[in-house]
């Protein structure tokens, strides 16, 4: 479970997390919707680690992120795979060799056949045929590189994945392909996952529960059919571009 | 004038906290590299790869360096003692200011360019297009990963380039010396040994090691500390050449103080 306590985060003058509060549950799938520059993608770097809160508590198993040494954090971050905006790819390595990195039990880190043989399955989730293991992240374009970007974070079989945008960028057909991803972990090794979206649509289709972060607060959270009818005029402003809100409600 | 006095008071301010943040960071650097170290099966092979790469791929430009170097240390030589002072004197003057001075300063400076503006856009690439973040999030050492193997690898190697370069820029002022001054080799050889202190050779790659740690250590910080995109990186990269080829001339001086007595 990932529990959020009253998160703040402020960068210079510029307050991007004022007292956050946010549950997630084993196994859900939890969208967090919002405008650009609103900290979701603080958010999820708070959860891992890589950004300390000036105020507040991040749970994650029953540890304190905030306050956990090198060795516990790097332990807490070896069951969390994280998919970062623009693949983050390690451009001196090829494909199979940023997949094995995210290979996080040594053991298999350090066995080259197993390595290969989960590189190519992690390729094909995300629909991707297993000799791109050979390219380097160069030769790749942007979709790939993101989608490469998700077999490392899965690779590692995490019990969390934090996704930070993962569809921006892609056609429709990878978008839904990464979308039944989600689904398919969550369904069939109930992986708990934090998605960060502009994807309305996919959110409604994928997460157990949808939040709106704005103005460094969840101002909505709730189920998909709940959220869709909140009466909070930033989910309202946010949800009209994608759905017919005065109709019936259904997606245009 | 109140908004003056507020700037001007933020200004002051920032002098002070800015360098003591930056002396933060650096200590900060110091103890992950530190803890890194213990993960040697992860930095052993990347500072072998990374030494042969800088080594190998530094050699002509130290070669052309060094040569020049000797080149024309001898001619200028020539030029200010034929005829006033014994000839075998351009032999002592080639050997002691290549050894002592010319050789490590020159080597370290154009390496302070070629493997300090790499490491720090290197570096500055990874952390502003996340794959930093990406191997943290991993799990991973940067330290381990990144930092030690850039740092060793420049302590391996730059003290060698440096004895490459003095032998180079030594037998090449040698032979300008005796092609352009008529100089015989006893003279020269005779020259090179009547001034030179068995701890000329030690001080030179005293040197090199020292200067091999200021190119290694602040060109990973600026890149590991870069922040806002590619500007963010235009900005570390010149501020480790900078940095770095200041810091070897003043290190120049105190080890020049603290080693070499009269």
């Amino acid at each position: 479970m990932i529990e959020i306590k009253n998160v703040s985060k402020r960068f210079g003058s510029q307050k991007v997390l004022n007292g956050v509060n946010l549950v997630v549950n084993e196994g859900e799938t939890m969208a967090l919707l919002g405008p650009s520059g609103t900290g979701k993608s603080v958010l999820l770097k708070a959860i891992i680690g890589l950004i300390r809160p000036d105020r507040g508590e991040i749970i994650v198993d029953d540890q304190h992120v905030e306050s956990l040494k090198r060795v516990a954090l790097s332990k807490l971050r070896a069951t969390i795979g994280y998919v970062f905006q623009n693949g983050a790819l390690f451009d001196s390595m090829d494909v199979f060799e940023n997949i094995r990195l995210g290979l996080t039990d040594e053991a298999e880190f350090k066995n080259p056949e197993y390595a290969r043989t989960r590189a190519a399955e992690c390729l094909r989730l995300v629909n991707l045929q297993p000799d791109t293991m050979k390219k380097m992240p160069a030769q790749l374009s942007g979709g790939m590189r993101k989608r490469v970007g998700i077999a490392r974070a899965i690779a590692g079989k995490p019990k969390y994945v934090l996704y930070d945008e993962p569809t921006s960028g892609l056609d429709p057909v990878n978008s839904d392909i990464i979308d039944a991803l989600v689904t398919r972990l969550k369904d069939e090794l109930g992986v708990t996952s934090i998605m960060v979206t502009h994807d309305v649509r996919g959110s409604f289709r994928t997460a157990d529960r949808i939040a709106l972060l704005t103005g460094g607060k969840i101002v909505a959270i709730g189920p998909p059919d709940e959220f869709k009818e909140s009466p909070v005029a930033e989910v309202r402003a946010f949800l009209e571009r994608d759905f017919d809100l005065e109709g019936n409600g259904a997606a245009k | 004038m109140s908004s003056l006095v507020e700037w001007a008071m933020f200004r002051a301010g920032r002098s002070v906290l800015d360098p003591l943040a930056a002396v933060g960071r650096f200590a900060d650097l110091m103890v992950e590299m530190g803890r890194g170290l213990v993960e040697v099966k992860i930095w052993f092979p990347r500072t072998m790869e990374e030494a042969w790469s800088i080594g190998v791929g530094s050699l002509f430009i130290v070669l052309m360096i060094s040569s020049f170097t000797g080149g024309v240390t001898a001619l200028q030589a020539g030029y200010q003692f034929t005829g006033n002072i014994p000839i075998y004197v351009v032999g002592s003057l080639v050997t002691e200011s290549v050894v002592l001075e010319l050789g490590p300063v020159l080597v370290a400076l154009i390496l302070a360019g070629r493997i300090g503006a790499r490491y720090a856009a290197e570096l500055g690439t990874m952390r502003v297009t996340e794959q930093i973040d990406a191997l943290e999030s991993l799990g991973r050492s940067p330290a381990s990963h990144l930092l030690i193997p850039r740092v060793l690898a420049c302590l391996l190697m730059i003290p060698v380039l440096v004895v490459i370069a003095d032998f180079v820029a030594v037998g090449t002022g040698w032979v300008i010396a005796k092609s352009t001054l008529g100089i015989s080799n006893q003279d020269f050889a005779y020259g090179a040994r009547v001034y030179w202190h068995p701890l000329d050779g030690w001080y030179s790659i005293i040197k090199g090691f020292f200067f091999a740690a200021a190119i290694g250590l602040i060109s990973c910080y600026r890149g590991y500390t870069t922040q806002q995109g590619a500007e963010g990186v235009g900005r570390s990269v010149t501020g480790a050449v900078v940095t770095t080829s200041v810091l070897v001339l003043l290190l120049d001086v105190i080890l020049a103080k603290l080693i070499l007595k009269p």
